[in-house]
């Protein structure tokens, strides 16, 4: 660079730093006056690429990582992680220990599968780690244009983009870092940004730049373009930005307006120019992100318990022996008299001195720990680990969970919840977008008084279903035929009467022609022209306004052009019949709002007539029509009573003229309410709309319809029949959240409704009082009022089910401390439970309330960025992939594409994870115990002097070797019933819930039998051996023969228990199971034929000793027989007498029965407990008597 | 090729394999009462002439045991028998006679027994150095012998053998008379091979073994090697329970029922501090081994078990039957309270 350049740049500095003489510009702006103070202090010099000596490279390069590990991290960190774990650290300090004369076996032997365990740990970490690197290299490896000087520009990599750096973004492309917008096609710079990927909202916002830089909007402009920019440093706020623009010598203050997020996405723009502020991890959405809360599943809590649990028996256990050694000890030596004096004890180390027998017992303790610590499985998590990535394998490869419309598999994005899935007793659902498509429908519509449309709801269908009558509909007649494919998305309307330009023949085709060119002009759509068809798309915020604005055009007003300031549509004049092209001017957006409830938009006609558009809700609609507006008001009310019934989401359409003088007075109030920074600025906008939005004329009502997902009813009624409890928490109205529960059986007639609601007259006398406390009050007695008088009716009537209805604003109340588990008692006896109007706050707050006041697992299934604090907060969380963006899907645990696939997510893969997981950690269990207490009980016959009858090579290839394997195989494949099975028999899935599969019944049946298993083994073992010669040399067994005889007793014993437990023996658990045996042996032998300064004890023992005799061979099979007799004497015995459900299904499998519909309906039908939800329930309902009967007659005498 | 790549769509379908569908083909067993009662009345079927077997073989083997130790304490020294067993000059011979109850046909093997004698103690098992023992070259490995290593402190040179095992080597000898007929005891192959040749060193000689303060149990021939001294190889591999037996010798003549053997013993070895016995036993051996009843009588209790259990299990099946699936004793009916 030459020296002028850097002169410039010298004065650029002094200027930069003479910006508190431009702090009087701000003073109105607090937020403003803090640049260069603490927390402001960053600078950027725009455009200065490739130059080293401004304090841009200070800054963070813009590569992003989201690996957890840098290779140089890699081995300490995730060690770390490894070591954190109780029983790896236990391991740790054993193996350290080992390496003392403290240990009973040699090092490297207790030092070998402690590295095996943490490597393999560490491998599937590693792996986990490189799929993320090869997701970062991706996307840094993404080009972006940027300036290289000279007004060129090339492509570059997104990583080697630097702070200050030009960039031009074309249409369709992500921001990569965050940028401050400098220009953009359009002259008024402005562009439309997606920013579905930092907050979930799918709909397009509009970013402008300053004015000043708006003009730079070439290449070639930007040779000479310079800016130094002072703003905030890097933080996570998404929706601020404070800083300040130097450009040309002048100070311009930067707003959020300006600024484009990395991740979000250019739309409906043809590029943009942007300087580059904050790179890699300074951006906001990655300061943003962080990581998901960890959660846990009941089971590995459990584990955990058990584990304790195992610790306390191995401390017990080091404990007995080592007071009893030490008794002994101190009896060897009394003066000098000598006890065993073979031991020498007058001339003992401190580990087995007499005269310091309490320090000696004391060393002995620990030496116990390290020989009993073989009653820990150390390959426990690791196996579990492996599992659980396999079994995530499977829900990710299941291709009855893919979704092909949309093109998406399931995607288990946490590997650490699977068998939780099995064990769900309550799913709290979202509504729309879950339970429904979220893709609106426009299917009726009522105009002045009349009601269009012959479409025929889901709701309504089902209704008919149930009523069994065929459907009559604006007096035609519908027929139970199915849906024809919908040649336009989003569009379901027929009526022959408006349709193709009919409209103009009916009697009031006035209002008609207002009703849909206020759907044309009243939204904030954005349409995208397809300029070689001439088709028309549009960009809406939310389907609803997509809906309207498809509708009309497909009735012959097509919306097409969007300025700034106007708003084009073509439209079939009445008269002349022709198309014709008319623009309006769009003076002001009010826009929609959850307390508004409306919209609306002021526009100036061709005539220059000013005009105020509004749609909204029924609620707030009718109160603010005109005198002279309410021609139709009655009808339309029938209608939109009627709509709602169907199940559809409606809107009331009203105008009203204003006159120059009106608009130029709300006009002046409502750019001043804007302007305004004050803490009132919205109740001042509120007040200056209210002032505007009244005496309006009633048009009509659009109906849209939500449809059902695919194969929700059905779904749900399996799910019931599983003794799942479904919550439904939606933002909607009470009437359209009812009308969904109908159409998705969720309630049905004959179900009680308890309806929670602060709709008393006193309450709304408080309320237009507006007192807070006097409301608060009043409402909250309400609220316990009505939630015990609920109870009240649920105690009252056993056999009828109940269905309980609360709305937002009485869900507040019921949430308090005070009442919820009032709230919560009453909830759990109501079959089913819908909150309406429910804020995202309040859906995680009842997720809670379930959640911790049950003890039960809850999931929580969602798919807008409203249910991810509810995702969060249950305990799995599930993640639908579909149109409200990624939001939930990134904080999900578990993303499926369509609602229907929860219902083999948890009764199939659910089922079997649990099922797997919990057997295979009893198995674990069970196997060292049985190993554990030979060891143990053989102490008892060497004085507790710690001595093990194994060699050091047997005991730690133990866990590893001969038997993990196995219990890896049945995590893995194990199946109790098959799929179709898991489908068919819903209730199965109780066995998840009430844990009968990891009660500590069974756990410590599992145990016991470890134990007498253990007890049988040794017993036999020593006494067939001992002491008389086992050969017919006359020699006798040593210890080394004891111990590698009961050695293999043990490998035989726990992997043919292996074979039992099993009920689904593919190839692969046949190779581990009896490859577990067989390597056994091939170990004995390879080992033993190592030279016998390695193999020590074992050395040719196979071969020399105990393979000639017969004895050995006789003692392995009757002491696997005998420990295994309780087992399967108890297994056979339960199986026949008191199966499990899953064994009664498999008796039905097994005798043939399954195509026997009575008998199978029988064993279904085999709980007390009744479905009250669903349509299966729906029909027992109906034919109520038949089911007591057959309930009766198959009920226990 | 590339531009036929992007084109074409990229399907994020899974593919199907029996693998990821968990369709593997599987047996699946059920444990049906006709499964059940078939494997144990198979393994009760098994398992009786097995026992049967066992006892029979066991029968055939003639056994002598003779508990010496308390007999062979003089009368004088019955208050403190460590004084008699420790004493130099004490007569500790001594005479027991034995009646061969019915014939032993050689070859007939000679035992020691000894009661409540920690070989397994990991103090005394772990007292040893195997390397020492092999090769003459590792006579200082001595680390692991504490403590009985080298003599006089570090001194006197390395022991060898070194070790608690072989210093506290069984010293007591037997000899065996038919009337005034000595019986030849064949002390040749009574250890293991492998221990003979791998781990006993041919050129390992004893050197400063059970000299000075440091006397423990038996001496060895210092010009014999290791591996020729088979009663250390014995005595050294250690056994698994505090009571066993260990072999001695072999008689290679038949002995006649009703013959009566004397056996000259000099009870050197002290068991006396540690309340030990001692006992001496002649048994023949056949497939099965020694005398072991143990084989046959577990035999014919599983298989009994077995058989019980199928029969208590048919009755059951008989006598109450019940549908498969009966869903009182669903865990989740159980729970529920009674409403």
């Amino acid at each position: 660079m030459s020296a002028g350049a850097r002169s410039k740049k010298k004065l650029h500095f002094s200027k930069i730093y003479s910006f508190n003489c431009g702090r009087r510009r701000f003073n109105n702006d607090d937020d403003h006056s803090q640049i260069g103070g603490p927390g402001f202090s960053r600078v950027v010099y725009c455009n200065e690429n490739g130059v080293s000596e401004v304090g841009n490279q200070n800054y963070a390069d813009n590569y992003v990582r989201s690996t957890k590990y840098t290779p140089l991290t890699f081995i300490p960190k995730s060690l770390f992680e490894q070591f954190r774990r109780v029983a790896n650290f236990f391991f740790l300090v054993t193996a350290i220990l080992s390496f003392t004369d403290l240990a009973p076996y040699t090092a490297v032997s207790a030092v070998l599968p402690l590295i095996v365990v943490i490597s393999a740990s560490m491998v599937k970490e590693g792996i986990e780690d490189w799929q993320r690197k090869q997701q970062d290299h991706e996307v840094n490896n993404r080009k972006v244009k940027v300036h290289r000087g000279g007004g060129v520009f090339e492509p570059r990599e997104w990583k080697k983009l630097r702070v200050g750096d030009v960039v031009k973004v074309e249409k369709d492309e992500f921001f990569p870092a965050d940028l401050l917008l400098l220009s953009s096609c359009y002259e008024d710079a402005v562009c439309y940004v997606e920013t579905m990927n930092l907050d979930g909202e799918t709909n397009l916002k509009l970013k402008q730049s300053l004015d000043v830089t708006s003009t730079i909007n070439e290449d070639s402009s930007f040779s000479n373009f310079k800016a130094g920019v002072k703003c905030e440093d890097p933080n996570a706020s998404l929706y601020t930005f404070v800083g300040t623009m130097e450009f040309q010598g002048q100070q311009y203050a930067l707003s959020p307006q300006q600024l484009l997020l990395r991740d979000s996405k250019l739309r409906n723009t043809d590029y943009i120019y942007g300087a580059v502020i904050f790179t890699g991890q300074d951006t906001k959405v990655i300061q943003n992100s962080t990581e998901a809360p960890s959660k846990r599943s009941g089971i590995e809590r459990r584990m955990d318990s058990i584990i304790y649990f195992m610790f306390f028996i191995m401390f017990l256990m080091s404990f007995l022996g080592s007071i009893y050694f030490g008794i002994v000890t101190k009896k060897d030596l009394n003066g000098d008299q000598q006890k065993r004096w073979y031991l020498a004890p007058d001339r003992s180390d401190v580990y087995f001195d007499p005269n310091r027998a309490p320090v000696a017992a004391l060393y002995h303790f620990l030496t116990g720990l390290l020989l009993y610590s073989y009653l820990i499985p150390i390959s426990l998590y690791v196996s579990i680990e492996i599992v659980k990535v396999l079994q995530t394998i499977f829900i990710n490869n299941d291709i009855h969970m893919y979704y092909e419309e949309a093109d998406k598999p399931a995607h288990a994005r946490t590997s650490n919840l699977t068998e939780e899935l099995g064990q769900i007793d309550t799913i709290l659902s979202d509504k729309t977008g879950t339970l429904t498509c979220n893709s609106m429908e426009f299917i009726k519509c009522s105009i002045a008084g009349t009601a269009y449309g012959r479409g025929v709801t889901e709701v309504e269908r089902a209704m008919a279903k149930r009523m069994g009558s065929p459907l009559i509909v604006n007096g035609r007649d519908h027929y139970f035929d199915s849906d024809s494919s919908l040649s336009v998305k989003g569009y379901n309307f027929e009526d022959e009467r408006i349709t193709n330009g009919y409209w103009i023949h009916e009697q009031r085709s006035d209002v008609i022609q207002k009703f849909f060119r206020l759907l044309a002009i009243c939204h904030t759509a954005i349409p995208d022209v397809d300029e070689e068809t001439g088709k028309v798309t549009y960009e809406a915020e939310s389907p609803d306004e997509a809906a309207f604005v498809i509708a009309a055009r497909e009735l012959g007003f097509e919306f097409y052009k969007r300025t700034q300031t106007t708003i084009s549509f073509i439209e079939l004049d009445p008269v002349s019949k022709k198309r014709v092209e008319r623009t309006y001017e769009l003076l002001n957006v009010l826009e929609f709002n959850s307390a508004r409830k409306r919209m609306s938009v002021i526009v100036r006609d061709e005539d220059g007539k000013l005009l105020l558009l509004c749609k909204g809700a029924d609620s707030v609609m009718f109160e603010r029509l005109a005198k002279n507006g309410i021609e139709f008001e009655e009808n339309t009310k029938k209608h939109v009573n009627q709509y709602a019934d169907a199940g559809l989401r409606t809107l009331i359409l009203a105008y009203r003229e204003l006159t120059e003088d009106e608009y130029k007075a709300f006009n002046e109030k409502f750019t001043e309410a804007k302007n305004s920074v004050s803490a009132d600025r919205d109740d001042l906008i509120d007040q200056a709309t209210e002032g505007i939005e009244k005496d309006l004329i009633l048009l009509g009502a659009t109906a849209v319809e939500d449809k059902l997902q695919q194969g929700v009813p059905e779904c749900i009624d399996k799910l019931a029949q599983a003794g799942i409890k479904i919550w439904v928490l939606t933002g909607d109205k009470m009437e359209t959240a009812i009308n969904i529960g109908f159409s998705c059986s969720l309630l049905r007639e004959g179900m009680k409704q308890i309806i929670i609601i602060l709709e008393s007259p006193d309450i709304i006398a408080a309320e237009k009082a507006g007192d807070e406390n006097v409301i608060s009050k009043i409402s909250k007695e309400s609220v316990k009022k009505q939630i015990l008088a609920g109870k009240a009716k649920v105690s009252a009537s056993t056999s009828d089910p109940f269905a309980l209805i609360i709305d937002g604003k009485s869900l507040a109340y019921a949430l308090h401390d005070d009442i919820k588990n009032t709230f919560l008692e009453l909830a759990v006896r109501c079959a089913s439970v819908i909150c309406c109007r429910s804020s995202p706050k309040q859906k995680a707050l009842v997720t809670r309330l379930v959640k911790e006041g049950t003890r039960k697992t809850t999931l929580a299934i969602g798919d807008g960025a409203n249910d991810v604090g509810m995702l969060q907060e249950a305990d799995i969380g599930v993640g639908i992939s579909g149109v409200e963006g990624m939001q939930a899907v990134m904080s999900s645990d578990i993303a499926i594409a369509q609602f229907r696939f929860l219902e083999r997510l948890l009764l199939v893969h659910g089922h079997w994870c649990y099922r797997r997981i919990s057997s295979m950690i009893c198995y674990f269990f069970y196997k060292n115990i049985v190993f554990g207490t030979t060891i143990f009980l053989y102490e008892a016959y060497t004085s507790f002097s710690a001595q093990p009858a194994y060699n050091d090579w047997y005991m730690s290839l133990y866990n590893v070797f001969f038997t993990s394997l196995p219990a890896i195989a049945l995590g893995v494949f194990d199946q109790d019933v098959s799929a179709r099975f898991c489908l068919k028999f819903p209730l199965l899935y109780q066995e998840g819930v009430q844990n009968t599969l990891f009660r500590w019944r069974r756990i410590f049946g599992w145990m016991l039998n470890g134990v007498s298993s253990s007890i049988i083994i040794f017993f036999l073992c020593i006494r067939a051996l001992n002491p008389e010669s086992y050969r017919k040399n006359g020699k006798t067994a040593g210890m080394e023969a004891v111990g590698a005889t009961m050695y293999t007793c043990v490998v035989w014993v726990v992997n043919c228990q292996m074979a039992l437990a099993v009920s689904y023996f593919t190839l692969l658990q046949h190779i581990f199971i009896w490859g577990g045996i067989i390597l056994w042996y091939i170990f004995l032998l390879g080992y033993g034929a190592l030279p016998a300064s390695i193999s020590t004890t074992a050395y040719r023992v196979f071969v020399e000793t105990l393979a000639p005799a017969p004895s050995f061979w006789f003692v392995t099979m009757f002491v696997s027989i005998a420990a295994l007799v309780p087992y399967f004497s108890y297994k056979s015995v339960q199986m026949r007498f008191f199966p499990p459900y899953h064994g009664m299904i498999q008796w039905i499998r097994y005798e043939g029965n399954c195509d026997d519909p009575d008998y199978v309906n029988m064993v279904r039908q085999r709980s007390i407990r009744t479905t009250t939800v669903g349509f299966t329930a729906r029909s027992i309902a109906r034919d109520n008597n038949l089911y007591h009967l057959n309930l009766e007659r198959h009920a226990p005498k | 090729m590339d531009e036929a790549l992007r084109t074409k769509p990229s399907s994020r379908k899974p593919k199907y394999s029996r693998f990821t569908q968990q369709e593997l083909p599987a047996w699946k067993p059920i444990l049906t009462p006709k499964w059940f009662i078939t494997s144990f009345v198979t393994i009760a079927i098994l398992f009786t002439p097995a026992g049967l077997l066992c006892l029979w073989a066991s029968e055939h083997v003639v056994e002598i045991v003779d508990r010496y130790d308390d007999d062979c304490l003089p009368d004088s020294y019955a208050t403190n028998p460590e004084t008699f067993i420790q004493s130099k000059n004490t007569n500790k011979t001594c005479v027991r006679t034995l009646k061969i109850p019915r014939k032993m046909t050689a070859p007939i093997f000679i035992y020691y027994q000894l009661d409540n004698f920690y070989q397994n103690h990991r103090r005394y098992v772990k007292s040893r150095s195997e390397k020492q023992l092999r090769d003459p070259d590792d006579e200082d490995e001595t680390d692991d012998c504490k403590p009985i290593e080298n003599l006089n402190g570090n001194e006197g040179g390395p022991i060898v053998p070194c070790g608690l095992v072989a210093w506290s080597l069984f010293n007591d000898t037997y000899k065996f008379f038919k009337g005034n007929k000595v019986i030849d005891i064949d002390k040749k192959n009574i250890a293991w091979e492998s221990d003979k040749k791998y781990k006993f060193g041919s050129e390992v000689y004893p050197k400063n073994f059970q000299k000075e303060g440091l006397i423990g149990g038996g001496q060895l021939d210092e010009s014999k090697p290791l591996s020729e001294q088979e009663n250390l190889i014995v005595w050294m591999k250690t056994a698994a329970l505090p009571t066993f037996r260990k072999l001695y010798g072999r008689i290679n003549t038949d002995l006649e029922a009703n013959e009566t053997i004397t056996i000259v013993i000099q009870n050197n070895y002290n068991t006396y501090e540690f309340g030990g016995e001692k006992k001496v036993a002649l048994s023949t051996a056949n497939w099965i081994g020694g005398k072991n009843d143990f084989f046959g009588i577990s035999f014919l209790a599983i298989g009994g078990v077995c058989f019980f259990v199928a029969i208590t299990f048919i009755l059951l099946y008989v006598f109450k039957p019940r549908p498969p699936g009966d869903p009182t004793y669903l865990s989740w009916n159980r729970n529920q309270p009674a409403q």
